[in-house]
């Protein structure tokens, strides 16, 4: 099996005809983990909804691949079933099916059928991925996301990525609503997926994540594409300077895209 | 006059149905007296639903000429065995093929018969309650009809203090052109409890014809009834359902749990008077509506009595080009001081051409009262579907885990085990 790769370019993505994303353009490979940063309003939430398929969200030219196959061609759960996961910033609440049914039911979707897994199997492994993420059992048995806080819900996001072993995951401002204790336990989640067979496209605001999770590469957005690329120490550098500098360099006075 | 009023049968034809069947005088004359009336009483009118077309006598005969009760597998296979089933009537075309009741019960004076052998062997009993306070022949003429054309159906009486604990169960089997007119009266006396659980079901090919189904229920005080019930009749059939409780006793507490799932058009209506001090009514329903089926579901609590406590919880799930409406209403009579009445109706639509209409309706003639309702009528949510796709999940099944979800609130609270495990059976079968 070779190792997973998700190359996007020159993409152009619209909500309600107005133009957001434009021209943007990434590749990450298995064993890979990308950090995308940039101010509110940059269009990265955009970028992670179109790659996973929101259908509110319009491509309108560029074109992205899974693993060489063309990403715009599948349905969302196609695009999940071929190892595609978002770890989304404001899940839906689904009344009246527990967390259990959902993430059993989304592990055999991935599965031929006839090949379920078994019952015990998934209980020993939710119990152990929760205990990892340090989450009360009963979330099990509670209704999908309902009246969970928000740093309820983000540990659920990270919990069926550790459920459903994606091949490449994009995780969209995981880290906002977290506090400091929580924030390592997702990392530490996070971390454990890590490996040649895995990569990873971080979405976020701060570059505290970051210092739990080691990126490979560092990418800044603003207007709607990637403006900048580094190492780690790019992210640092954010971290102590801010935006200003890098608007500065390349002469941009608004970084934000399609806001009134 | 269109056909309904044509219906095969007249007063001869009852008079010796009525002998052969070896009635006691008062229910002949109820017959025939119904019959009258039936030529001239007007349909009933459904809130939102005009059934005047409806042909509710779509049948060739009322009386049984299914020259075997022998069942089909699938009906045989919700009969369960002696052992967990032990008190069970099987009926089919109103035909008796099994009757049981426990040693225990019989004991205790439970009485749990089919009707025909009721009106004979515990007629004042029986004609006590029969189309009483609950529901009256000369209401309609749907319900003259059912007075005037009884042809099955079951009697239960539960003395005063014995407390039923396992289940009272019942199948009723239509087949073929057969106008099945199906009376189940119910009648629990002071400080009893009873649980009656209640499946109709087509038998054989699927044939044209009409259902008309009275319940009526009677609680004296401190008795408790639990009644469960699910509708599996088929598209070609109409059916008249009314399950009625008159909940006199003080403390008495009705329970219903209708799993409506009729594939043909139908006309409900569920209603409980509590005119007891303190009495209750619990009414849940769930309903799905498939093909071009049109269904009105109407859930009355009636409230005389004081500190009386009614909750109607309703949730439909409409596919294809079926429409429904639910009615909801809390009625709070004047002098009912301290009463509750609650309501939740909603309705989840899953295609463009499928519609629902939800009407919660509070009507209060009492000031130291308390009420609410809520109701909404919506599609199944894009976002929702997405997010429950992103994980791999097919539409499909990201649809079918939200009409579960979606009902789950109801079914996950009917009192009755094995209503809610047939009902999720049906359902499944139904949506998908």
């Amino acid at each position: 099996m070779s190792a997973p790769n998700l190359k996007v370019e020159d993409l152009h993505v619209s909500i309600e005809d107005k133009e957001i994303l434009k021209g943007f353009g990434i590749e990450v490979k298995g064993g890979e983990i990308h950090a995308i940063m940039g101010p509110n309003g940059t269009g990265k939430s955009t970028l992670a909804s179109a790659l996973m398929g929101h259908p509110k969200y319009e491509v309108t030219k560029g074109n992205a691949t899974f693993n060489g196959e063309d990403l715009f061609e599948m349905e969302v759960d196609e695009r999940a079933r071929a190892g595609l996961f978002l770890a989304m910033q404001y899940p839906s609440e689904v009344a009246g099916v527990t967390n259990a049914d959902f993430v059993r039911t989304a592990i055999n979707a991935h599965r031929e059928e006839g090949d379920e897994i078994s019952l015990m199997k998934f209980i020993r492994k939710m119990d152990e991925k929760m205990g990892t993420l340090e989450m009360d059992e009963s979330f099990q048995h509670r209704y999908l996301n309902e009246g969970f806080s928000g740093g309820e819900k983000k540990r659920n996001e990270i919990l069926q990525l550790l459920m459903l072993e994606p091949k490449i995951a994009i995780l969209d401002e995981i880290d906002s609503g977290l506090d400091i204790d929580a924030l390592k336990v997702v990392a530490q989640g996070i971390n454990e997926m890590r490996s040649e067979d895995f990569g990873c496209l971080i979405i976020t605001h701060y570059q505290r994540l970051l210092n739990y999770i080691k990126p490979d590469f560092v990418h800044v957005m603003m207007q709607g594409r990637i403006v900048k690329s580094g190492g780690p120490e790019l992210a640092e550098r954010l971290e102590a300077e801010g935006y200003e500098w890098i608007k500065e360099e390349l002469g941009i006075e608004d970084e934000t895209v399609g806001q009134e | 006059m269109t056909a309904e009023t044509k219906f095969p049968v007249d007063q001869d034809i009852l008079t010796s149905f009525s002998k052969d069947r070896n009635e006691p005088q008062w229910l002949t004359d109820l017959r025939l007296s119904s019959l009258e009336k039936a030529e001239t009483l007007e349909l009933p009118k459904p809130d939102k639903t005009n059934i005047k077309n409806w042909n509710f006598t779509n049948f060739e005969t009322f009386q049984n000429t299914a020259e075997t009760a022998e069942l089909s597998d699938s009906a045989k296979a919700l009969i369960g065995s002696e052992e967990d089933a032990p008190n069970l009537i099987v009926q089919k075309n109103g035909e008796t093929s099994i009757s049981r009741i426990s040693e225990e019960l019989k004991q205790k004076g439970v009485i749990y018969t089919d009707i025909q052998t009721a009106v004979k062997e515990h007629s004042d009993l029986v004609q006590k309650y029969f189309m009483q306070d609950a529901v009256s022949a000369d209401e309609h003429r749907l319900t003259a009809l059912h007075a005037a054309l009884l042809n099955g159906g079951v009697f239960v009486y539960v003395p005063k203090n014995v407390e039923v604990e396992l289940p009272l169960q019942a199948l009723y089997v239509q087949e073929g052109n057969f106008g099945l007119f199906n009376h189940v009266l119910i009648a629990a006396d002071v400080n009893s409890s009873v649980t009656y659980i209640e499946n109709y079901m087509n038998d054989g090919d699927a044939y044209a014809s009409a259902a008309n189904i009275v319940a009526e229920v009677y609680a004296a005080d401190g008795a408790t009834v639990n009644f469960g019930a699910v509708d599996t009749f088929s598209s070609e059939v109409i059916t008249y359902v009314n399950r009625r409780a008159q909940v006199s006793g003080r403390d008495a507490k009705v329970y219903w749990a209708l799993g409506q799932m009729n594939d043909g058009d139908t006309i409900s209506e569920n209603t409980t008077y509590l005119v007891g001090e303190g009495s209750y009514a619990d009414t849940k329903t769930v309903a799905i509506g498939r093909g071009t089926q049109k269904q009105n579901f109407t859930t009355n609590v009636i409230h005389f009595g004081k500190n009386s406590d009614g909750q109607i919880l309703k949730h439909g799930v409409m596919k294809d080009a079926a429409t429904s409406i639910f009615n909801g209403v809390s009625k709070i009579e004047h002098g009912a001081t301290k009463a509750n009445g609650e309501q939740t109706e909603r309705v989840l639509m899953l295609s463009e051409k499928a519609r629902g209409d939800a009407n919660p309706i509070l009507l209060i003639d009492e000031d130291d009262v308390t009420a609410g309702h809520a109701a909404s009528v919506g599609k199944i949510d894009p976002i929702q579907m997405f997010y429950l796709m992103s994980r791999g999940i097919s539409r499909r099944e990201a649809e079918r885990l939200i009409i579960h979800g979606f009902l789950a609130p109801v079914v996950n609270e009917l009192p009755i085990e094995s209503v809610k495990e047939r009902l999720i059976e049906v359902i499944e079968r139904k949506v998908y």
